[in-house]
């Protein structure tokens, strides 16, 4: 309950629960949760009955998580050998988003820094907490999206199939790429379904082969670097070659870094990119291999190809002449929506705020988390919001004395009455009762 | 002008404590967000706040920072105890900054603090007393400018 860095879970009834509007969908609870009680909802494998045919759109965090020796395509025929009909790789994908943020970047001249909208929980973290910076988010759309909506139309003009018999499910590192997908804003989505890590990994590894060399080598041959950067923190910076850019990961960093901007400082810094999981994609909480672990793993990767001047990437004319035709960019903005004020009335919330600080004077201020709230300070608020009531601090003895005396007197005056009643009841029912 | 708060909030500063430095304003961020006023003022205010914070604790010893409002304005104001300034009219330009080498190391020291509030308030005062302290008052109006 207390690792939710915007104080938005609350126990409820010995149960936890969610607050919606303050939810980030960063992940941080699922990681840390001792009971399993969090449990993102991902799509199982089953639901790839429902398609003819269906094509995996692998997140690049995905490659990190076997031995060194096996590169991508291993892993993508190894995903067509666990039941897809095809599995596409997303890292050329996320290589030519980063050729049109470049564009992107060499064309701007709005309020800087620029922020990367690669990992969606920051997107949303802006949207709740900084609204003021939702014009800093780049307009370029994702390359999971990008991806699902190319394969669909490429395969059903091949297959002669309809665009909804044909499934795309994303393979994710982390649940809030899922729950981007499962509720898409008013850009049309193409993802079908999502598959997490965790979940594809068992099934996977039982079907992975070792490479020989000469295989070794043509495999390499064939890794996009752009892409690979996309799964760790920092690999777009080395990838892309771009001098300004701040890295950022761990939401406590980035909280840190957008108070900052929204400051008006880091004016200076062209773009940032920051991914909410430590160490970026491979630190998702649906992944499998140990995040420092798999963070190496790529940079040793990026490495090999640096030094073996492998690239692998889209032809860069087709990607700025399609960037010119805005093939890239969203077709909406993003929205803010900022965290409810206490009241719409300036004056009330006013009247409000003061009486949260008083209780909150009144509380222990321990943040014991009995009372179903994280803290001390999070629980004054839902009194005053109306969310909860004080006497649900065991702290509180006064009030929860007063409300149980109360009752108590309540309970009285009803018995009283009800004897009162029960003189008067005919006797017929009075003897049934007697029974 | 004379005004009733309903809402009055003062937080300490320590001079020369880094650590904490900022964390006021971003309180102060916190509260002006939770009772919904606008956003673009919220912004003004947490600059103008952050830059005046950061002067006390860049050049005083200690001060206090004390964020008042109403439904029609808020107003931030700061005393300190601390050298004082001894020209605010030089002192409020672009660029002037008796910053050190150390604090510039950090990243201060572009002499645009004190210019940068008086761009994002309504009002700005800065009163100063050589050898005791300064002390600011720093007014953002919540409806249309003019008769508070
Ligand atoms: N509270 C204060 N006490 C003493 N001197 C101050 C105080 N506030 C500002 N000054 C003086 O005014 C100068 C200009 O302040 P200003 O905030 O504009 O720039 P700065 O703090 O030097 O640099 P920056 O704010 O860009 O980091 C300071 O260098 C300092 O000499
Ligand atoms: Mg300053």
């Amino acid at each position: 309950m207390r690792v939710c860095p915007t104080q938005a879970i609350r126990i409820r009834n010995g149960k936890a629960t969610i607050l919606e509007e303050k939810c980030i969908d960063c992940g941080e609870c699922i990681t840390i949760c001792p009971n399993e009680a969090i449990v993102a909802l991902t799509d199982p494998l089953g639901e790839r009955s429902k398609f003819k045919y269906t094509v995996a759109i692998p997140s690049p965090a995905l490659y990190a998580q076997f031995g060194r020796s096996i590169l991508p395509d291993k892993i993508l025929t190894g995903l067509k050998k666990i039941g897809f009909d095809d599995a596409h790789d997303l890292a050329i994908t996320c290589g030519d988003t980063s050729l049109a943020i470049e564009h992107f970047l060499d064309e701007y001249n709005g309020p800087k820094p620029l922020i990367s909208n690669c990992c969606p929980s920051v997107v949303n973290l802006i949207q709740v907490r900084y609204p003021q910076l939702v014009d800093h988010i780049i307009p370029i759309k994702l390359p999971k999206r990008l991806a699902a909506k190319e394969i669909k139309e490429k395969k059903s003009k091949e297959l002669g199939l309809k665009l909804d018999e044909i499934g795309t499910f994303y393979i994710t590192p982390c649940p809030v790429k899922m729950i981007a997908i499962k509720q898409p804003s008013s850009e049309e989505c193409y993802i079908d379904g999502v598959i997490s890590i965790a979940d594809i990994y068992a099934p996977l590894l039982s079907v992975l082969e070792c490479e020989d060399e000469d295989d070794y080598r043509k495999s390499l041959e064939s890794v996009c670097i752009l892409g690979i950067g996309w799964a760790v923190a920092g690999g777009m910076h080395r990838t892309q070659k771009l001098k300004n850019i701040l890295d950022v990961s761990g939401i406590t960093e980035i909280i840190k870094t957008f108070d900052d901007i929204e400051r008006g400082k880091l004016q200076n810094i062209d773009l940032v990119v920051a991914y909410t999981c430590p160490q970026g994609c491979v630190g998702g909480s649906l992944t499998v291999e140990n995040r420092y672990i798999s963070y190496n793993k790529i940079i040793q990767l990026l490495e090999t190809l640096e030094e073996e001047n492998i690239e692998a990437c889209r032809d860069k004319r087709e990607i700025r002449e399609r960037y010119h035709q805005k093939y890239f960019h969203l077709q909406q903005k993003y929205e803010p929506r900022p965290i409810r004020a206490l009241d719409e009335d300036l004056g009330k919330a006013i009247e409000k705020r003061n009486k949260k600080e008083k209780i909150y004077d009144s509380l222990p201020k321990i943040d014991c988390g009995i009372c179903g709230a994280p803290t001390c300070l999070t629980f004054a608020e839902d009194v005053v919001r109306g969310d909860t009531r004080l006497s649900d601090c065991i702290f509180n003895v006064p009030s929860r004395f007063k409300e149980l005396t109360g009752e108590l007197s309540k309970l009285m005056d009803t018995f009283d009455s009800m004897r009162k009643d029960e003189g008067r009841k005919p006797g017929r029912e009075r003897r049934r009762e007697n029974l | 002008m004379v005004s009733r708060y309903d809402f009055s909030r003062t937080f300490e500063i320590k001079g020369r404590d880094f650590n904490k430095a900022g964390s006021i304003s971003i309180n102060i961020k916190e509260i002006l967000k939770e009772l919904g006023i606008d956003q673009g003022i919220v912004r003004r205010a947490a600059i103008a706040s952050y830059e005046a914070e950061m002067n006390i604790v860049m050049y005083a010893n200690k001060g206090e920072m004390t964020l008042r409002l109403n439904p029609e304005v808020i107003r931030i104001t700061l005393e300190d105890e601390g050298p004082g300034i001894e020209n605010i009219e030089i002192a409020m330009q672009e660029g002037y900054t008796t910053a050190t080498d150390e604090i510039r190391e950090m990243g201060f020291g572009a002499g645009m603090g004190l210019p940068n509030i008086k761009k994002n308030a309504d009002i700005f005062e800065l009163k100063s007393t050589v050898g005791k302290g300064t002390s600011y008052n720093i007014v953002f109006y919540l409806n249309s400018k003019g008769d508070v």
